[in-house]
Order: structure tokens, then C-alpha cells, then sequence
């Protein structure tokens, strides 16, 4: 049996990587690649603490953060592709009209 | 008791022509809008006579109409109270202002705001007619208040000229100041007494142990009552209103500044007889400047040039007069001067107007002259109401003012001080008057050639309205003279009552308070009624100011008739003195420097500029501009930019763990 922490350890990292893409990389897809990564970082520690506790409700909750993330990503391409319409770039900091 | 009077119809009456006039007066005729004024205001003074002819033997009437403020004890009601003092302003009130009434018809026919103006001529009415019939002291005063704002609307009437607009409002300012007094004493009255009522206040009073009384508070209400006097009808120090309140149309002047409002005061004091005669310093004070006031104003009235300023300056005087009896406790001396003043003072004014109307708006004297063959009716009437104010027999003013002279000398509360100045002032009345009446309807018409007989330098006060070079003289409408005519009937015959008679008359009002409650304590302080006893002295006082009122008209017919260039050699003579007589004593200027410019200045510099600008503004101000600046320091984190959202988003929740592992380990 594996022990908890080692997951929570793996889920640690997974998230910080997600962070550090999230900071770093300037193309759009590869920011919503990185904030996919948060999200299954953060779900790696649900199920684990599930298995632990034998409780259910972490697995089920692992379930509505796909579904969401699914929605969200579907959401997020459209907006992506809307943007590389008008703005012929995927470069996030070029996008950058919403300031004062 | 007999049927209901329904008193409450009597001031309501004008309060609706009032309103139908102001709110819907606008699409009117000016046929329908006279109509309505004066329907409503002659249905009052109708309803006025019939409560005269069927109530006059079952005075005092009390008519409670409903609860105004109740609390605790205290209690104030919308209570109508008529016994004979109120029963003699109220036929003046509504008789001497139907007739001006009928008169205004006629004098503002050809001015714009008609309807404006009726409407505040009969919103007038009704706060006149409060004011005398309230039964209690809080009622009298919104009377008093409102006579107030009607007299301030009506002296701005002409609101687009400056000088007007001013002096309504200096008048609504140096009013304030009486009101202030009287408000004081209310609220001595509501602190000692408990009550406003009239009834239930001067059984309180009468019923108080001598020494009690002699504590000063009697006497501190009896003088905060005066100020407000004071304030009202135009006394020292408080006069100044009155000769700009002339800005006014003229049916104005004659209605509220001369016959009516301005004796609201006197009325007031007879009203309170039961505090003054408790308070024999009150009541000095009150005879001082009253005695005072009518002197100084008739000593001004003699320099004026200006038609109604002349006449301002003689009501003020006249005024003076009426507190005069009022201060040595001949309250109905007092009253019965009030009444033929308002009949003679009431026709002078209206006949002035007339003369202006005919002249083509001119005011000043130095350009009338010779008018008695052009304008034959006003310059009847107005010298039977010369003749009046002047006290000439068998003319009203002589009866009022006879008896006022002789209960100056002979009350026990008189002096022959008193007396003394009240017959020089009768003097300086009768010289001026005649002054009026000499330039105005004698000699040449010197209107056309310009001001050839000139005082010099006295400084030109009106001719405002019209510059028309050579005004085409004509006498007024009928429906001017109309009134006129009965009013000059009244000043010829309105003394013939005679003051003893009048004095039976009103003494259940003036002397019912006191004997109320305990008649061996009310004898000791209420003064005899019998004035002392000096034989035929009466006769020789009443030669002497018959005397008086002759040398008046002589000295005026030989100054302003037989050699009218003497005046100016006279006046070059008393040198400064004239001057000062001249500017009024520089009365305006000496309180425009003691108490405006301070004010004005202590306004500019410290409440505006210091307290206003600097503290409130300022606190305002910076407390803004220091929320733009964080703000503008603030706002370069939204860059715009979506990777330093995301930091932001990191480092805040970076924050937030290292706060909850800290907490942990704690």
C-alpha cells in the first residue's frame, strides 16, 4: 500500500507545475493546458484522501470536476479561437486591452 | 348662549379668495379676479358687522374649533376669542381694508400680477384677522408671522426692482428681530404659566402676590412682549423697515404699513394689559419709547421729500403715539387713536396714491404743487385727513389724539414730561402735514420745468416708475375715490364716539382680567381708571394742543406758501443739524456700520471663508483627492496584462497558506 503522502506529495507537484506554467508561458493553450494540470493536481488529492477515509464523497467530487472542467474547456477553446480571430495571436500578452 | 357667531368664517373667508385667486387666478379676467378678492374680503367684513350688531351684549365669546398641540398639561387649541378689543380691530380690520380693497381695483388696474397681488392682499386678510381674533398667544403669533410674510410678498411686489426686493426683505429681517423677543416671552409664559391662553395666562398673572409679581419676571415678559412691539410697529429702534417698506404699491402702504398690520403691536400690548399693569417698569418702558419714537420720526417726517415717506415717517410717529397710551395704562386711548389713525392715515395714503396716479408716478413734493384744481376729490379727502391728523376739531384725529395727551399728563403712570413732547410732537405733526398739503396742492405745478424749488442737496428720492416729462394731470377712477370719500366721512366723524364712551365701551376687555379672580387684590393693582382729578385743567391741556395743531398749519403756510424761499434760508441756518434731520439721523448708516457690516464681514471672513471654505470644504476636498491618489497608485495592478493577474491570484494565495501553516505550528 502506498502511502498517503506520497500522493499528496505528487499532487503538490503536479499543481505547482501547473502554477509555474500558468506564470511562465505566454501562449494561450499552453496556459489552459497548465490550469488542466492544477485541476487534476488538486483531484489526485481528492481521490487519495477517498481511498484513505473510504469515503465516497472525494470520488464523486473528483466526477463534478471533470464535468466542469469539460465545460470549461469547451467555454475556454471557443474563447481561444475567438481570440485568435481577431487578434491573429495566441500570445497572452498581447491581449492585453483590458486595462485602464 | 345664542346661535353660533362661526367666527372661524371670518378669517377663513379671505384665506379662499386668497387661494382661488393665487392657485387658478392666472387664466382669470381681472373682472373676475377683483370680483373674487373682493367678494371674499366684503363677505367678511359683512360677517363682521352682523357679529357686531348680534353679539356686541353677549361679549367675551370663546369658540373652540379643535386641539392644536396637547402635551402633557400644556395644551393649545385653534381658538377664536372676540370680546370688545377684538371686536373693535376686527370691524377696522375688515371695513378699512374691504374699502382699500375696492380701492386696489382701480390703482393696480393697469399693473401686471393683478391677481398676484389680490391674492396676497386677502392672504393678508387672513392672517390679520387670525391675529386679532386668536384666543391664545401661540394662534396670535402665527397672525403675527404671517402678517409678516404677506408684508414682505406685498413690499416686494415689484420684485424685479432691486429696491424693493431689498427693503421687503430688510423689513422681513428687522422683524425677525421683534419676533424673537416675543418668541422669548412665550416661552416665559409656557415655562411660568403653563398656558398661552389669554384667559387662563392672565388669570395666573392677576392672581400672582404682589411680591411675586415684583420678582422681574412680569416685567422681563412684559419687555420681550414690547420688543416684539416693537419690531411690529415700527418703534426705536427697531423703525427702520417701515419708511423703505414705501417701495410697496401704494394700496399696500395704506393698508398694512399704515392702517392695519403696524398696529398689530399696540394691539398686542392692549391685549397683554394684564402683565403690564403688573409691571410698571414694563410699562414705563414701553411709555419711553413710545413718547421717544413718536418725537424722533415726526422730526424726520418734517425734511422728507419723497410723498410717502413723509407719510412713513408719520405713521411711525403716530405710532408712537398709540404706545404712548398704551405705557401710562389708557389702553383704550390707545385703541381709539388706532381706530381714526387707521381711518385717517388709511384715506392719507390711498389719497397720496391717488395723487401719484395723477401726477404719472411722481413722489416727490418739489415736483407737485398746485394740484387742488386738477384732482378737486383727493384734494378734499386728503385735507380732511390732514385736518384730522393734525388734530384740528371736530376731526377724528383730535378726539383720540386729545385723549391720549390728557391721560399722558393725568394718569397716575403719566408725567407731564409726556405730555410735554406729545404736544410738540403735535406740533411737528400738523406742521408737516400741512407741509404735504402746501406742496402738494398749492402754489405752481413745477413738475414740467424740473425741480425749481429745491431743497439743494437733499438728494432725490423716487420718481422710479414713470420719467414722463410732462404727465398729463387727471383725477383717479371712481372707483378710487369711492373709497376715498367714505373714509375722509370717517375721519371727519370717526372721533365723535369720544374716547370716554369708547373707553366704557372696550373697559370689560381691559379691565375684566384683573377683577377676575380677586377683586380687593385686582383694585391695588389695577390702576383707577378715573385719572386724577385737576379740575378744568383738561380744558386749558385740550386749548393748548389745539393751539399747537394752528401754529403748525401757520408755520407751514408761512414756510411753504406765503414764502417759500424761506425754508432753504432756514436750513442753510441750522447748518448740520439739518443735514442729520435730513439722512434720517443717519440711522440707516449708523446700524449698516454697527450691526450689517459686521455681520456681513464676520459671514465673508469667518463663517464663509474660514469655517465654510476652510474647514468643511476643505475636509471634503481632501479627503477626495487623497482617494484619487491611492487610487491612482492603486490602479497600475490591473495592468491588463493576464499573466500578472495570475501572480497576483499565486503570491495572495502563497499568502494565504503560509498564513494557515503559521497559525498551524503555532
Amino acid at each position: 500500500m502506498v502511502p498517503l503522502s506520497y500522493y499528496l506529495v505528487l499532487s503538490g507537484i503536479l499543481f505547482a507545475c501547473g502554477v509555474t506554467g500558468f506564470l511562465i508561458k505566454r501562449n494561450i493553450i499552453t496556459i489552459f493546458m497548465s490550469i488542466e494540470l492544477m485541476l487534476n493536481g488538486v483531484n489526485l488529492s481528492f481521490v487519495a484522501f477517498a481511498a484513505q477515509w473510504h469515503a465516497l464523497s472525494g470520488q464523486v467530487f473528483v466526477f463534478f470536476v471533470m464535468v466542469v472542467a469539460a465545460a470549461e474547456s469547451a467555454v475556454g477553446l471557443a474563447i481561444i479561437i475567438a481570440v485568435y480571430r481577431t487578434r491573429e495571436t495566441l500570445n497572452v500578452d498581447r491581449v492585453n486591452l483590458l486595462k485602464l | 348662549m345664542t346661535p353660533s357667531p362661526h367666527l372661524w368664517l371670518i378669517p377663513l373667508l379671505p384665506l379662499a379668495g386668497a387661494a382661488i385667486n393665487g392657485l387658478f387666478g392666472k387664466r382669470f379676467s381681472r373682472q373676475t379676479v377683483s370680483a373674487v378678492a373682493l367678494g371674499f374680503c366684503g363677505a367678511a367684513f359683512v360677517m363682521a358687522l352682523w357679529i357686531a350688531a348680534q353679539f356686541h351684549s353677549s361679549l367675551p365669546l370663546l369658540e373652540n374649533l379643535a386641539p392644536w398641540i396637547r402635551a402633557g398639561d400644556f395644551q393649545v387649541d385653534f381658538a377664536f376669542y372676540l370680546d370688545q378689543l377684538s371686536l373693535v380691530m376686527l370691524l377696522v380690520v375688515t371695513g378699512v381694508g374691504f374699502l382699500i380693497h375696492i380701492y386696489s381695483v382701480g390703482y393696480m388696474w393697469e399693473e401686471g400680477g393683478f391677481y398676484r397681488f389680490f391674492a396676497y392682499l386677502n392672504l393678508f386678510m387672513f392672517f390679520m384677522l387670525t391675529l386679532v381674533l386668536a384666543s391664545n398667544y401661540l394662534l396670535m403669533f402665527i397672525g403675527w408671522e404671517g402678517v409678516g410674510l404677506a408684508s414682505y410678498l406685498l413690499i416686494g411686489f415689484w420684485f424685479t426692482k432691486d429696491s424693493a426686493a431689498s427693503a421687503g426683505k430688510k423689513a422681513f429681517i428687522v422683524n425677525r428681530i421683534g419676533d424673537f423677543g416675543f418668541l422669548i416671552a412665550l416661552f416665559l409664559m409656557i415655562k411660568h404659566f403653563g398656558s398661552l391662553n389669554f384667559v387662563q395666562v392672565f388669570r395666573i398673572v392677576s392672581g400672582m402676590p404682589a411680591e411675586v409679581a415684583g420678582t422681574g419676571l412680569l416685567t422681563a415678559i412684559g419687555l420681550l412682549l414690547m420688543v416684539g412691539a416693537a419690531g411690529k410697529s415700527a418703534q426705536l429702534p427697531l423703525y427702520v423697515w417701515l419708511p423703505d417698506a414705501m417701495e410697496g404699491p401704494t394700496p399696500v402702504s395704506a393698508l398694512i404699513h399704515a392702517a392695519t398690520m403696524v398696529t398689530a403691536g399696540v394691539y398686542m400690548v392692549a391685549r397683554s394689559h394684564v402683565v403690564f399693569d403688573r409691571a410698571p417698569q414694563a410699562l414705563m418702558v414701553v411709555a419711553i419709547v413710545g413718547t421717544l419714537t413718536a418725537l424722533f420720526a415726526a422730526t424726520i417726517g418734517v425734511c422728507q421729500t419723497d410723498i410717502k415717506k413723509v407719510l412713513a415717517y408719520s405713521t411711525i410717529s403716530q405710532l408712537g403715539y398709540m404706545f404712548m397710551a398704551c405705557g401710562v395704562a389708557a389702553y383704550s386711548a390707545g385703541i381709539f387713536h388706532l381706530m381714526t389713525h387707521a381711518f385717517f392715515k388709511g384715506l392719507l395714503f390711498l389719497a397720496a396714491g391717488s395723487v401719484i396716479h395723477a401726477v404719472g408716478g411722481e413722489q416727490d413734493m418739489r415736483r407737485m404743487g398746485g394740484l387742488r384744481h386738477h384732482i378737486p376729490w383727493t384734494f378734499w379727502t386728503m385735507t380732511a385727513a390732514t385736518f384730522a391728523i393734525a388734530g384740528f376739531p371736530p376731526f377724528a384725529g383730535f378726539f383720540s389724539k386729545d385723549a391720549i395727551l390728557w391721560r399722558a399728563y393725568a394718569s397716575p403712570y403719566g408725567s407731564w414730561v409726556y405730555w410735554l413732547i406729545g404736544v410738540f410732537t403735535a406740533f411737528l405733526t400738523s406742521f408737516y402735514m400741512f407741509r404735504l398739503w402746501f406742496l402738494t396742492f398749492f402754489g405752481e405745478y413745477r413738475g414740467a420745468a424740473g425741480a425749481s424749488h429745491s431743497d439743494g442737496h437733499i438728494q432725490v428720492v423716487s420718481s422710479s416708475r414713470a420719467e414722463a416729462p410732462a404727465p398729463h394731470i387727471h383725477e383717479s377712477p371712481k372707483i378710487m375715490l369711492v373709497p376715498l370719500v367714505i373714509l375722509a366721512v370717517l375721519s371727519f366723524c370717526g372721533g365723535w364716539v369720544g374716547s370716554e364712551r369708547f373707553d366704557k365701551f372696550l373697559s370689560p376687555a381691559l379691565h375684566a382680567g384683573v377683577t377676575a379672580d380677586s377683586p380687593e387684590e385686582a383694585a391695588a393693582a389695577t390702576p383707577a381708571t378715573e385719572p386724577k382729578e385737576q379740575g378744568g385743567s383738561e380744558t386749558v391741556l385740550t386749548g393748548v394742543s389745539v393751539l399747537a395743531a394752528v401754529s403748525g398749519l401757520f408755520l407751514a403756510w408761512l414756510l411753504y406758501y406765503r414764502r417759500p424761499q424761506l425754508p432753504q434760508e432756514i436750513a442753510h441756518a441750522l447748518g448740520g443739524f439739518y443735514e442729520a434731520v435730513v439722512n434720517k439721523y443717519y440711522v440707516d448708516e449708523i446700524y449698516a456700520a454697527v450691526f450689517v457690516k459686521p455681520l456681513i464681514d464676520g459671514s465673508t471672513r469667518v463663517l464663509w471663508q474660514g469655517i465654510d471654505r476652510d474647514v468643511i470644504d476643505a475636509t471634503l476636498d481632501n479627503s477626495a483627492e487623497g482617494a484619487r491618489e491611492m487610487s491612482d497608485a492603486v490602479r497600475h495592478m490591473q495592468s491588463g496584462n493576464l499573466r500578472s493577474y495570475a501572480a497576483w491570484i499565486a503570491a495572495g494565495a502563497a499568502v494565504v497558506i503560509a498564513y494557515m501553516i503559521w497559525m498551524g505550528t503555532r
